[in-house]
């Protein structure tokens, strides 16, 4: 089993004049220790997917439909008393922006402590004990000076680090990760992130991945989803869709990737952009801006076709498919 | 000429502000009794039965009768008399004619004053702004009430009781604009330099237009929603500062009553217990603002879509 | 810090220029010393030599200076009513004033918090709609009108007869909506303790705080509406923001989230916005007293204003900014302290 599955969760968002699907029948698993992409633009759903996991989509969000199951307890139908056990605890978030993440008025040291008595009986001295432990493992200078700053006297590198610290603190065995590094300097993106899958890797932390850069997921993670307009468009091993990916958009993706074109050549781009949750077209969302767009594709989402071990939805590819598994039929 | 006024009823009988009009019950409730209340005072000398201004029609053998619906009553005076026997209905009716007239009369003064301070401080900027902002600070800290007593204290000292009497109606609407000006100047200020960065400012710089014609033509036009909105709660406040001074006998006379001083006469009534002299006025008073307040956080919401998240 | 203080105390001192100059001005305008002192029968020829020895013939800036130079010494005139150094008969009325407003800002701290924090909480509850629809009514109702109400409610009381006596629910429901009345609504009683110099406390005594009840709920009215929709709409940008999401993603329990982490990042615009009203509710305590009789410096200075006692009228205005300017000030710097990202260098961070 698994260790998170999530099967077709649905989320809507309840606006005036009817709701917005937000995300429409996810499913995908993570197992232990293992690392899981989750790419796609902004506005795909990807931070929509992470935040009902824990059911912290904010109002109007609200989860319409489909589980969410961790260690085969389904998490969508807990209490909110069952769920704070989990929160923290098992699953541990990290969020994009730490400037925004940890509170301006409150020490690091109070916002560890407390992360930790919420879930241990343990005195506040213990409790500082494993926090400076944590702040040392993330390797920040001066570690025992650091848990009675304000958020504000630290760098953003440093805050960042304190942020996964707390996501260790507890040593949970997920880590969701939000598009951790973007806010960051670009100078220490990597660091950051070297950090982050070195102490994942070290303690048997499963982590998901979520971000808008190809390239790191496909250096890093095991596996990836793929996501478009709130739909998983194509998921697998992550090797096997870089090398040679089915769905027309991933293709567009990594055609857009500048280290994979040839010197001198212009960048690829796919034509249009997605479209906004209330503008989402019948069918396959991507028709529109899709190469090979066909009637069929105007009408109806297609259904997950294997390929390789790679899942993915679309016409054209399953098409592909068939003709493969014909193809030696007709030839004598 | 019809065709013209035609289109823009359909204009805006399309806009979003009626149509969020017609679904929000509050603001049309508040409407029709805010219309009502300003009908009921410009028209006072058709709807008064009597005249309170006239001392011929006075008895005070009629002083201090109840309501009609109490014991004592008399269906001539339907809300009572006050304490000179005049008609409360009647004397209520013209108070809320003089509330009004205050009312707007002082949000005209301070939109005026508050208009051209508010845009030379944000279009000239440097001394000019510092300087008039900081006149702005000292007194929206000293809040505008006590301003408007300080004002009041000082005029009526310097004009003497009697004549200050005779002119209280200008007087008011001069002190109540003196103390309230620098809500709408923030505002405008506010506006204008935000507008002042945009590209027009720019192109009728270049174009040769002068200051004035610039501020006045160009950039002013393009801060009146939010002048809009903030007026329609000024004139509550107004209203509720004019009230206050003629409480404190900074304002209307009695012989020329606003709802302010009704309610002031009355209170030296109420302890021995002829209520509705201090309290129908009081009713009256409160509904006023009430409706007018409503309708301008209606608006504001309406004006302002960053507020307007659910 | 320094910096800070300097900046914040060297603007204090502008207000006070300004607002000396605008009270002097008023004195130099209204009042004529002379005819206080003297009657109709003195010449002109000994009023000219009068005018001289006081000064009164030197130019407006002599004149000025003259007068603010006394002010700083404490010195800012003798009433002509009380026949007293003006500060004298402030500080005999100033207790009365600040045991109102402290009443006052009791009510209001102890209403405002939990229900403006509630209000945020749940904004769908019928009960947080309940507040704000009453809060939006209050607002509009004067301060003064408050009180006669009170007044009419509590002191001198309503008898219902609107349901048919001679039944047993008819008179119950009469009781229900009667009140007795029988609050004090007139001064401060008699059940005054000395504490120390001009200062007759109503703290200490059932008499006195009888007779602080009703002053200090109206004066409350005005601005605990303020106090509600503020904290209310503060604690609900609070909400939103991401550091609260994160704590929730920590496990922590919701009174965690909302009494602290919330609560602390509400709290420090409501302190600064809260300083300022605090200034404003000084204005407020003129209409509470006039209709209370209680004798603060708000009810001396309308007495002062209807009898023209200039001299009585600048002193209030000077002594009432200068507690303008030093709540300011005060508010400014606890707001440095409280707020761990407002570096106290003269900038905001």
């Amino acid at each position: 089993m698994a260790l998170l599955e999530v099967n077709n969760l649905d989320v809507r968002f309840a606006v005036r004049g009817g709701d917005l699907q937000a995300l429409q029948s996810i499913s995908f698993s993570l197992d232990k220790g293992e690392r899981l992409g989750l790419v796609g633009e902004s506005g795909a759903g990807k931070s929509v997917a992470a935040f009902s996991i824990l059911k912290l989509i904010a109002q109007p969000g609200y989860i319409a439909g489909g589980e969410v199951l961790f260690e085969g307890r389904n998490l969508s139908a807990m209490s909110e008393r069952e769920l704070r056990q989990i929160r923290g605890n098992r699953i541990a978030m990290i969020f994009q922006d730490p400037m925004m993440t940890l509170n301006p008025v409150l020490t690091v040291g109070t916002q560890m402590v407390e992360a930790l008595k919420a879930h241990r009986r343990i005195s506040t001295r213990a409790a500082r004990d494993i926090a400076l432990k944590k702040l040392q493992k993330v390797s920040i200078p001066s570690p025992d000076k650091r848990l009675d700053q304000y958020p504000h006297e630290l760098s953003g590198g440093m805050r960042q680090r304190v942020i996964i610290a707390i996501a260790l603190l507890l040593d949970p065995d997920i880590i969701i990760a939000d598009e951790p590094t973007t806010a960051l300097d670009v100078t220490i993106q990597a660091e950051i992130m070297a950090l982050l899958l070195a102490l994942c890797e070290q303690d048997n932390v499963a982590l998901m991945l979520i971000t808008h850069d190809l390239g790191l997921v496909s250096q890093v993670t095991q596996r990836m989803l793929v996501m478009y307009s709130g739909r998983i468009i194509e998921q697998g091993p992550t090797k096997e869709i870089i090398n040679d990916a089915q769905h027309p958009y991933t293709q567009g993706l990594i055609n857009a990737l500048p280290q994979m074109g040839e010197p001198g050549r212009r960048l690829y781009q796919i034509p249009g952009s997605m479209p906004s949750l209330s503008r989402i077209p019948p069918g396959c969302p991507f028709h529109p801006r899709c190469p090979f767009v066909t009637d069929e594709c105007r009408q109806t989402m297609p259904e997950y076709v294997q390929s390789g071990n790679v899942d993915v939805a679309c016409y054209e590819v399953s098409k592909l498919i068939e003709q493969e598994n014909r193809a030696p039929e007709v030839t004598p | 000429m019809t065709t013209a006024t035609v289109s823009r009823w359909d204009r805006f009988r399309e806009s979003f502000l009626w149509y969020s009009f017609k679904r929000d019950k509050i603001a049309i409730v508040s409407f029709v009794v805010f219309v009502a209340i300003v009908l009921a005072g410009v028209f006072a000398p058709l709807f008064a039965p009597a005249d309170p201004y006239d001392l011929a029609q006075i008895n005070i053998m009629n002083s201090e009768l109840p309501p009609v619906w109490m014991a004592g009553g008399d269906a001539q005076f339907p809300l009572g008399t006050d304490a000179q026997g005049r008609d409360l209905l009647s004397t209520i009716l013209y108070g809320t004619r003089v509330s009004l007239l205050i009312g707007f009369g002082a949000v005209l003064m301070q939109g005026a004053l508050g208009i051209l301070f508010g845009l030379l401080a944000g279009y000239l900027g440097g001394r000019v702004d510092a300087v008039l902002m900081r006149i702005a600070d000292v007194q929206l800290s000293f809040s505008t009430l006590m301003v408007a007593i300080i004002v009041g204290a000082v005029f009526k000292a310097s004009f003497g009781n009697l004549m200050f009497g005779e002119i209280a109606i200008y007087m008011l609407i001069v002190i109540i604009g003196i103390a309230e000006w620098p809500q709408i100047a923030r505002t405008v200020r506010a506006s204008v330099l935000a507008e002042k960065k945009k590209e027009y400012v720019d192109a009728a710089k270049v174009m040769g237009f002068g200051t004035n014609r610039i501020m006045f033509r160009h950039i002013l036009p393009n801060t009146l929603s939010p002048i809009f909105v903030i007026s329609t709660v000024q004139i509550a406040n107004a209203i509720i500062s004019e009230a206050a001074l003629s409480f404190l006998g900074l304002g209307m006379p009695e012989t020329q009553p606003s709802l302010g001083s009704l309610i002031k006469s009355g209170f030296d009534y109420i302890q021995s217990g002829s209520w509705w002299i201090t309290l129908i006025p009081g009713l009256v008073l409160v509904v006023l603002v009430l409706v007018i307040n409503l309708l301008g956080d209606w608006l504001r919401d309406m004006m302002n879509p960053r507020l307007y998240k659910g | 810090m320094l910096a800070f203080l300097v900046q914040r105390i060297s603007q204090a001192l502008l207000v006070m220029f300004v607002i000396s100059l605008i009270s002097f001005s008023i004195q130099d305008g209204l009042g004529d010393p002379l005819q206080q002192m003297v009657g109709q029968s003195v010449s002109e020829a000994e009023r000219e030599k009068i005018r001289e020895e006081l000064g009164l013939n030197d130019s407006f800036v002599v004149q000025y200076l003259r007068f603010a130079g006394q002010a700083v010494q404490g010195d800012l005139g003798t009433s002509y009513f009380y026949g007293k150094p003006t500060l004298e008969v402030i500080f005999e009325h100033l207790p009365a004033t600040l045991e109102l407003v402290i009443g006052a800002s009791l009510i209001i701290g102890f209403l405002s918090v939990p229900i403006g924090v509630y209000a945020a909480i749940r904004p769908r509850a019928w009960l947080s709609k309940f507040f704000m629809g009453i809060s939006t009514v209050g607002i509009s109702i004067p301060v003064f009108l408050t009180a006669i109400v009170l007044i009419q409610l509590f002191s001198i009381g309503v008898t219902v007869n609107w349901f048919p006596p001679e039944t047993g629910w008819g008179s119950w429901l009469n009781g229900l909506f009667s009140t007795e009345g029988g609050m004090p609504s007139y001064g401060r009683g008699d059940g005054l303790v000395h504490l120390f110099g001009t200062w007759h406390s109503g703290f200490f005594s059932s008499d006195g705080l009888r007779h602080l009840t009703l002053p200090a709920i109206s004066l409350a009215s005005i601005m605990l509406p303020l106090f509600i929709r503020l904290i209310r709409a503060e604690m609900m940008e609070v909400l939103q923001s991401d550091y609260i999401r994160y704590a929730q993603a920590k496990g922590l329990a919701p009174h965690r989230i909302h009494f602290l982490h919330a609560l602390k990042n509400t709290m420090l615009p409501v302190i600064t916005v809260g300083g300022v009203q605090l200034g404003i509710m000084v204005a407020y305590t003129i209409l509470t007293e006039t209709v209370f009789q209680w004798p603060g410096v708000g009810l001396m200075f309308l007495e002062a204003i209807t009898r023209s006692d200039i001299p009585l009228i600048v002193s209030y205005l000077m002594v009432v900014g200068l507690i303008f300017v030093v709540t300011n000030t005060v508010v400014d710097l606890v707001y440095g302290l409280v707020n761990p990202t407002v570096k106290l260098t003269g900038k905001k961070a």
